[in-house]
């Protein structure tokens, strides 16, 4: 089995869920999915590894979905929507995911963010055209 | 007969359906954001059209991976909204218009669009989020609504020509509609984000403005760019912003731009509002 590259796969720190990560991913992002009922997450708190082994996942995946390693997840193969589901309930926004990819904290991830907004209104009216409030 | 009177682009992220829930929209950090949206919010309040399009992408709400459709249109008289996994407390139901939306399904599929026609959908926070922006927060929504849903997560994805053709097919069917309707479009999601990888909270201001430019003025601009492009420019999730396409092919050759709106950062994301008529 060989799995066709694309143009994508070569932009740095970028992890794009194609047909590939969707496949090995399946059974990982399936339990995700069930998180959509109340009933399911409460299944899953009351015996994470009984719940795990229910949806098939192997064993490296089931490590991680029982360390809640966010980062191992995602790169395990994860859609970052369907990992959220998982996360942001236990606390971990996906700021909070993305500042520990970067090995930075959610805080420094945030303030890193607000720099986009200096000068952006003076950026603005130069364009011209644009609502300036 | 049924006539799109204009196009509307929105983000449709969590945190703004949030910061409306828990009153945040006056806050410095919302303020300028929301209050980008007042031109958009009296210019429907004056036109009062009879129902919005709302072109979106699911999270894993109503499509699993199992199945997912390039291009979905509802094709019911009710859409709910329901729980993502964070326990949220779902919106009113929307009043959709079944004989109009297999309408419009039948006309795109007679022009090669393929579409899956949905008798049960249900809708996440890229449709509702778009609505509580525009029209506030209802029991009874002001207005009917049809989530078309365009497959933005799980690649191979659209090309951005391919969903302003869908547009430009969405114009064809929503105006050989014989009952008299004044229609909105609405292109949701966007604009330039990463929320994934070491590359996460990307942000490019210069690319975003670029694209509002072209969709405004010159929409063969992004609509030649490849997906891998606008991925490395815009984000892993960014890609969103061609689904801006599919409104913006609604519109015809030449629109007029009422209003255009940027700001940044919106959570994660660069976020634009514009409002366009067509101009023949």
């Amino acid at each position: 089995m060989n799995w066709q590259e694309h143009e994508y796969d070569n932009i740095p720190g970028s992890y794009v869920f194609d047909g590939k990560r969707a496949h090995s991913a399946y059974a990982l992002n399936k339990l995700f999915y069930s998180f959509n009922e109340e009933s399911c997450r409460r299944d899953f708190d009351a015996d994470p590894a009984a719940y795990c082994d229910k949806f098939g996942l192997n064993e490296e995946q089931k490590k991680l979905v029982l360390n809640q390693d966010f980062l191992g997840v995602l790169r395990s193969g994860a859609n970052i929507y369907y990992m959220a589901k998982f996360a942001i309930p236990r606390g971990m926004s996906v700021q909070d995911a993305g500042a520990a990819f970067q090995g930075i904290t959610g805080d420094e991830f945030r303030e890193k963010l607000l720099e986009k907004r200096e000068g952006l209104e003076e950026r603005l009216e130069k364009e011209g055209g644009y609502w300036n409030g | 007969m049924a006539e799109i009177i204009g196009g509307i682009t929105t983000s449709h992220i969590p945190a703004v359906g949030n910061a409306i829930t828990d009153g945040l929209t006056q806050e410095h950090y919302w303020k300028r954001f929301f209050d980008g949206y007042k031109p958009v919010k009296a210019w429907l309040e004056e036109k009062q059209p009879d129902l919005v399009i709302v072109v979106y992408n699911d999270h894993g709400l109503n499509f699993f991976l199992d199945k997912v459709p390039t291009f979905a249109i509802g094709c019911a008289d009710k859409y709910e909204n329901a729980d993502e996994g964070w326990g949220l407390k779902p919106t009113a139901p929307f009043d959709g218009d079944a004989p109009f939306s297999w309408h419009v399904a039948e006309s795109l599929i007679n022009q090669e669009f393929d579409m899956c026609t949905c008798q049960e959908m249900l809708v996440d926070h890229g449709f509702v989020n778009p609505m509580r922006v525009l029209f506030g927060d209802h029991e009874e929504w002001p207005i009917k609504a049809i989530p078309l849903a365009v497959n933005t997560v799980q690649h191979p994805l659209p090309s951005a020509r391919r969903c302003f053709k869908l547009g430009q097919a969405l114009k064809v069917a929503v105006e050989s509609y014989p009952e008299d309707m004044k229609v909105v479009i609405a292109g949701t999601g966007g604009m330039s984000h990463q929320l994934q990888g070491e590359r996460a909270g990307m942000i490019n201001v210069d690319y975003d403005l670029a694209c509002i430019e072209s969709i405004i003025n010159n929409p063969e601009w992004f609509a030649d760019q490849s997906n891998s492009h606008i991925i490395e420019q815009a984000g892993t999730e960014g890609i969103e912003t061609i689904m801006w396409m599919v409104m913006r092919g609604a519109l015809g050759e030449k629109v007029n731009c009422l209003h255009k709106h940027y700001h940044a950062p919106i959570s994660n994301t660069g976020a634009g509002v514009l409002l366009l008529e067509g101009a023949g």
